[in-house]
């Protein structure tokens, strides 16, 4: 944070700020220099914290309506949906903000991939990033169960049994999540609970990876660093701001497009029929933004062995910074990591095409090879590039031809 | 794989007026549709979430108040208890959900031969083809092929999961009398019933188409000008936007 330091103009903004210096904090916001070359891929972090708040105010207000009780949730929803005034489209846009929410995020994640953002001295932006989207996960996951419908109970059922798998004390912490010895009103209640408060805690967290981000600045498509303020960087605002706006609107009509002409598309029909804890659905599937860790988990045979490479398959996303330590960041002198990066983006669409399919014969099998090859790619062909890799020669500046050799 | 042909066995496409964009419930055909499903379906299939009321707001089959009143003091509601403590049944109000043919679910499935017939009221977006789905299986009744066993109470269905069902073809032509002169053909019926099964599980979709085209619109623009607006600051930067 090294532009020049804010004063405010009247006697009273002085004596503010001196005590809550919140002038200062606005006026390095407009002024935070950014790299004028930066694409539209990132536009994603400004779309994300509109997510979140779309989110968080949709799902206040259905919170007011909505009764968590196994034999009202389902009643209560379509109350919102039917007498509710524009319940339909309250709740509407918070199912479908959910799917919009993780589209973007699978874009920024993917941008932060391509363009090395993870690396020295991003780590900590990164980490608290996946933090979110372990957090995004889990909210989502509880918010799906909400409607009590048939891929709710056994969406759960499934999700929660998992914990079962843990040696030893495996059977008591299920039983103590679920809040009794089968997924029931206490589960419901518990988890309408945590789905309203993890949020908030997503809020406090992109705080802080806002807050790291600004202490390095943005990364940019070349990946070098550059000096701040300088003929590399514009003001945030107006600059970012308008084309960040521009980005958020082209994502709303996407947006507007599902929740006005197509609001039940990325749901499953399922979820129509009440729970019933006596008819297990045919396929019971998550919803398209977790199948690629659904069909990870699958792939094992073996319950524990499918739930540590779940939970490997996260968590080792966590520790990328580490993997990859080639010191140029942009794959764009990255020959190699380029096509590397590509087999990765269609492998992770492999497995989410998997996880909606039935585990077994070819599915199965395909599922397994596109497992194997996602921790091939980050504890094997990562670390091996960073020492074998020839990148290609990096321009000195963003407006400077001359390369580095 | 081959388990899974009879499940995807190509659905009926019908050309819907509330399909697309600017979709909406053709009124006639939705009040129709009511009266198969009074005369048809009601005396096995609920819709809990159905309030008479509902009846006439926009958007569904609009039936006019005196209509919607008439048709609700028609069912005889359960209320109480009164002063005395005692349940009485009086004429239902407009404010009433639509009465269920059975007392619990317990009963619907014992006197259906064990298959509990769904609630109806959002029937529609429970199933995978929606519509579609429903027009099917209405028109997907015919005899078995040769071979093909089937228990006392279990009917031969194109389009249902095994082709097995425990419902037998309750539409037949000239099951009910239109009001409106219209031919009860079994095309027709299950049309109508189907638009208005689709109403009832989202009556507020023409609401929604409407102000749907009014949002997109208004973002377009908003859209347009803002990018120009972008252009014109960045054009005092060396860099393309």
């Amino acid at each position: 944070m090294s532009e020049k330091t804010y004063v405010p103009s009247t006697k009273f903004g002085k004596w503010f700020n001196d005590r809550l210096p919140l002038l200062s904090l606005s006026a390095h916001l407009m002024e935070y220099p950014t790299p004028k070359n930066l694409n539209y891929w990132w536009t994603f972090g400004g779309i994300l914290t509109f997510c979140l708040a779309s989110q968080i105010v949709t799902g206040i207000v259905l919170g007011m309506h909505y009764i968590a009780h196994t034999d009202m949730a389902f009643n209560s929803i379509e109350h919102i949906m039917r007498d509710v005034n524009y319940g339909w489209l309250l709740r509407y846009i918070h199912s479908n903000g959910a799917s919009m929410f993780f589209l973007a995020v699978y874009i920024h994640i993917f941008r932060s991939l391509f363009y090395g953002s993870y690396k020295s001295p991003r780590e900590i932006i990164w980490i608290l990033g996946m933090m979110i989207y372990l957090l995004m996960m889990a909210t989502a996951f509880m918010g799906y169960v909400l409607p009590w419908g048939q891929m709710s109970f056994w969406g759960a059922t499934v999700i929660t049994n998992l914990f079962s798998a843990i040696p030893l004390i495996g059977d008591s912490i299920t039983t103590w999540l679920w809040g009794g010895y089968s997924v029931d009103n206490p589960t419901l209640t518990r988890f309408f609970s945590l789905h309203y408060l993890l949020p908030f805690m997503i809020l406090g967290l992109v705080v802080l990876h806002i807050w790291a981000l600004h202490v390095p600045g943005n990364n940019n498509p070349i990946g070098i660093d550059i000096k701040k303020p300088s003929k590399d960087t514009v003001p945030f605002h107006p600059y970012i701001t308008i084309k960040d706006l521009f980005a958020l609107l082209i994502f709303v009509i996407i947006f507007a497009g599902f929740v006005f002409f197509s609001p039940n598309i990325l749901g499953h029909p399922d979820n129509y029929i009440p729970a019933n804890p006596l008819i297990t659905p045919t396929h019971i599937v998550p919803e398209w933004y977790l199948l690629p860790f659904y069909a990870i988990l699958r792939s094992v045979p073996d319950k524990l062995g499918g739930v540590i490479l779940l939970f490997a398959s996260i968590f080792i996303l966590f520790a990328l910074p580490w993997l990859d330590r080639s010191k140029v960041r942009s794959a764009i002198f990255r020959p190699l990591y380029r096509q590397f990066f590509w087999i990765l983006m269609i492998d992770v669409f492999v497995l989410g095409y998997m996880g909606a399919m039935p585990a077994e014969g070819t599915y199965l099998l395909i599922a397994r090879i596109a497992t194997a090859y996602y921790f091939v790619h980050f504890l094997v062909v990562l670390p091996i590039l960073s020492s074998v890799e020839k990148t290609e020669p990096i321009p000195l500046g963003i407006s400077d031809p001359v390369l580095k050799t | 794989m081959s388990s899974l042909s009879a499940e995807e066995k190509k659905l009926i496409e019908v050309d819907w007026s509330f399909k697309g964009v600017a979709g909406k419930f053709d009124r006639s055909s939705l009040q129709r549709g009511y009266q198969v499903y009074t005369e048809v379906c009601a005396s096995c299939h609920s819709m809990n979430l159905l309030s008479y009321r509902n009846l006439g707001e926009n958007g569904g089959p609009e039936f006019s108040i005196d209509q919607v009143k008439a048709i609700a003091s028609a069912a005889e509601v359960m209320d109480g208890p009164d002063s005395q403590g005692e349940m009485f049944t009086r004429p239902g109000r407009p404010s009433d959900k639509f009465v269920s043919p059975y007392p619990n679910v317990e009963a619907a499935t014992a006197a259906n031969g064990g298959a509990y017939p769904p609630d109806m009221s959002v029937l529609v977006k429970a199933r995978k083809g929606g519509s579609n789905y429903i027009y099917s299986v209405l028109m997907g009744y015919e005899d078995p092929p040769v071979g093909f066993q089937l228990d006392d109470g279990v009917y031969y269905n194109k389009y249902m999961h095994g082709n097995k069902i425990k419902m037998s073809n309750p539409l037949s032509e000239g099951i009910v009398d239109y009001a409106d002169g219209t031919n009860a053909s079994e095309e027709q019926m299950a049309k109508d019933v189907t638009t208005f099964l689709t109403w009832a599980a989202e009556p507020h979709l023409e609401q929604r188409h409407k102000m749907g085209v009014k949002v997109l619109i208004f973002l377009i623009i908003l859209t347009t000008l803002v990018y120009f607006s972008m252009r014109r600051l960045w054009s005092r930067i060396d860099t393309e936007v």
